[in-house]
């Protein structure tokens, strides 16, 4: 492999793990407050992707509008999605397992409603030109998505940090991490805060189906089963509850699926089994992921 | 209290099965299978527009009604069996049209055989849907063909020397057509290393970035990429983003309306082989299907559609040879089927029960399919 080789695969890399990490953060930041696997969070991405698409198709908006509402209205679907699919059992005092089966049960309904209601064919979605606008530095081919999706991953990071240690919503956050029946004697209104965890989660969702739209323009209600269980597998590597984790969990996913291919390339078929040995690998030697903590069982 | 509850139960049972026995005799049902939803829906819907032209058109067989059960197989090999099982035991058809997805066919093929119900395939073209099972047709050419064409276009009409081949390792389809593509294309250049380089992929990858970059290192002249329109579309976009602006060609597999509409000026000029065309009508059934088409579904018809369309008159055709609606009647009146007049052109069975039909090449111009040319079967 010549080194323009190489840097075309690196820069390859970036755009596919920075998607991963991007997606990613929205899983560990619901987890990482509520202990709960959204396993709807695969689904919410394309719910997101798909309003945006609509936006631009039906209501003739513009792209960047349309992309805000489709972050708005996903952040509602999710929300939504709590109020029917979780409250009710956390109000019953239901075990987490319970909460778990009914997080597949919503990411079953998404799909399946979205098959009827908008069928199963694919759709082209809409790319602003100068996102795929792209550039060649030698042989090396450069998108703007280099740029792009780092940078929105980057800002969301910062956005979450600020969000959760800096304001007094994300200070109830933490208590609501922390316990419960505790936080709960302190005031905080826990219904509220989980639903703008929620809101914030599935908001997350909605950028980066939007963002994984963009890169690869061909949606349908079930592309997001894949980039969802790949991007839970990321959050875990990093140690799922913990921010800054699921992004380098997103990258080291991302350059192992290109990275595999580029150093083995007889082997492309297996590729996703190059890339999940080596995360098992990882896991068997730090089980709570490369920066989760260790889990004290509260008696 | 149990027993009441036993007796509820036997009664209904005992309904359902009167209900679903009656009118066995005076109809004549034939069951569809095809992806309606999932990575392949736009070839099953395609075939299924085929399907119910052709219902509409002809809706009686020897003074009999003809009843369609239609079942979504999902893209999935799994449910591929399951919903020819649900045709069999729960609709009793008497003949099975489908299913886009050679993989698909073969997960399904099986069932049909050991229930011994005929079925028409309308565009599964590797070889294995129908050999060692004398219950599967086909209305379609097969892969050794196919790859035949695109090698010959390749190395005639492109005057490429030295191609590489992207394929989808998880369809039986890829894997075939890549293979026999090869096979050709060696044969032509008499020299094993005239194709550089294959790489793989997986159904529902969406980034090729890595295996394009590995190829575009070789250098070929041209890439085959026998996979789905879906993924294809994806895969030639990253290929052009990556600086990659040699020649692409597909399969039958790429024709359908998402290739263009994802792709857009990325698949301009990308040549596919794929079983007819609206442009260039081959028989008088060609001319009825298309206008009727037209007027039905307001565009042209896909190669998909007229397969269907062809696979349903197909085996109309045959109930009225054998006189009869036995399943065992159809599948030997199916095996004679000789020069029949289709919309894709006239089919006869080979002894493997696959069509020897003429290919057709198309070329993406414009954002439409252009029809580029036609080759005779060897």
């Amino acid at each position: 492999m010549s080194l323009t080789h190489f840097f075309q695969h690196f820069t390859n890399a970036i755009y596919l793990g920075s998607l991963y990490a991007l997606i990613a953060i929205g899983y560990t930041m619901v987890y990482g407050i509520l202990r709960l696997i959204n396993f709807a969070h695969g689904e919410l991405l394309i719910v997101g992707a798909f309003i945006a698409y609509y936006g631009i198709l039906i209501f003739h908006l513009p792209w960047w509008l349309s992309f805000l509402v489709a972050i708005a209205l996903g952040a509602f679907v999710g929300v939504s999605l709590e109020r029917i699919a979780y409250r009710p059992l956390r109000q019953r005092d239901a075990p987490r397992i319970s909460l778990l089966v009914s997080a597949i049960g919503a990411s079953f309904f998404l799909q399946n409603i979205g098959l009827v209601i908008i069928g199963g064919r694919h759709k082209a979605f809409y790319r602003p030109p100068f996102f795929a606008q792209t550039t060649q530095l030698g042989e090396v081919s450069v998108m703007n998505f280099l740029f792009v999706i780092p940078l929105v991953t980057l800002l969301i990071l910062g956005g979450v940090f600020f969000l959760v240690y800096r304001t007094r919503t994300g200070m109830a956050m933490r208590a609501l991490a922390k316990d419960y029946p505790t936080a709960r004697l302190m005031g905080i209104n826990i219904n509220r805060i989980i639903a703008y965890t929620f809101a914030l989660g599935s908001g997350l969702a909605a950028i980066g189906g939007i963002m994984y739209a963009m890169r690869y323009p061909a949606i349908h209600p079930l592309a997001g089963v894949l980039p969802g269980i790949k991007c839970f597998i990321a959050a875990v590597v990093g140690g799922i509850g913990n921010v800054p984790g699921a992004v380098i969990g997103g990258f080291i996913l991302g350059f192992l699926e290109i990275m595999g291919i580029a150093f083995f390339p007889h082997l492309a078929g297996y590729r996703d089994a190059i890339a999940f040995i080596v995360l098992l690998l990882i896991l068997s030697f730090k089980p709570t992921g490369l920066m989760g903590e260790q889990v004290v069982e509260k008696v | 209290m149990l027993g009441k509850r036993f007796g509820v139960l036997l009664v209904l049972l005992a309904f359902i099965m009167v209900f679903s026995g009656t009118g066995l005799a005076d109809e004549v049902r034939i069951g569809v299978y095809e992806p309606l939803t999932g990575p392949m829906a736009a070839g099953g819907q395609m075939t299924l527009e085929g399907i119910r032209l052709a219902h509409e058109l002809y809706p009686t067989v020897l003074g009999k009604e003809v009843r369609l059960f239609v079942e979504d197989n999902k893209t999935d090999k799994a449910e591929a069996a399951l919903t020819v099982s649900r045709l069999i035991e729960l609709h009793r058809v008497n003949a099975i049209i489908g299913t886009y997805g050679s993989s698909l066919a073969m997960s399904g093929g099986p069932v049909a055989e050991t229930a011994g119900i005929p079925v028409m395939g309308c565009s599964p073209t590797h070889p294995l849907v129908t050999e060692g099972n004398d219950y599967y047709f086909r209305a379609c050419f097969i892969d050794p063909f196919q790859g035949h064409i695109m090698a010959t276009y390749a190395y005639h009409t492109l005057g490429a020397r030295e191609v590489a081949i992207i394929q989808d390792i998880a369809q039986d389809y890829s894997v075939g057509l890549s293979h026999f593509f090869r096979q050709a294309f060696v044969e032509l250049t008499g020299d094993p290393a005239s194709v550089v380089g294959m790489s793989s992929y997986q159904t529902l990858d969406t980034d090729f970035t890595a295996q394009l970059t590995y190829l575009r290192g070789l250098n070929p002249d041209a890439v085959f990429a026998p996979g789905y329109y879906g993924d294809v579309a994806l895969l030639i976009t990253q290929a052009r983003e990556l600086g990659m602006d040699i020649p692409f060609l597909g399969g039958d597999a790429c024709e359908a309306p998402e290739f263009i509409e994802i792709g857009g000026q990325n698949v301009e000029g990308v040549a596919i082989s794929t079983h007819y065309s609206a442009d260039a009508p081959v028989t008088e059934e060609s001319t009825k299907f298309v206008e009727a088409f037209y007027e039905k579904y307001g565009h042209a018809p896909s190669a998909f559609a007229a397969l269907g369309y062809d696979a349903y008159l197909l085996i109309l055709d045959a109930i009225e040879r054998a006189g009869s609606i036995e399943p065992e009647d159809i599948r030997f009146a199916l095996s004679q089927t000789e020069g029949f007049e289709g919309a894709t052109g006239f089919i006869t069975m080979d002894e493997t029960g696959n069509a020897v039909k003429t290919g057709v090449i198309l070329q993406v111009q414009d954002g439409e399919f252009i029809y580029a040319g036609s080759v005779e079967p060897q």
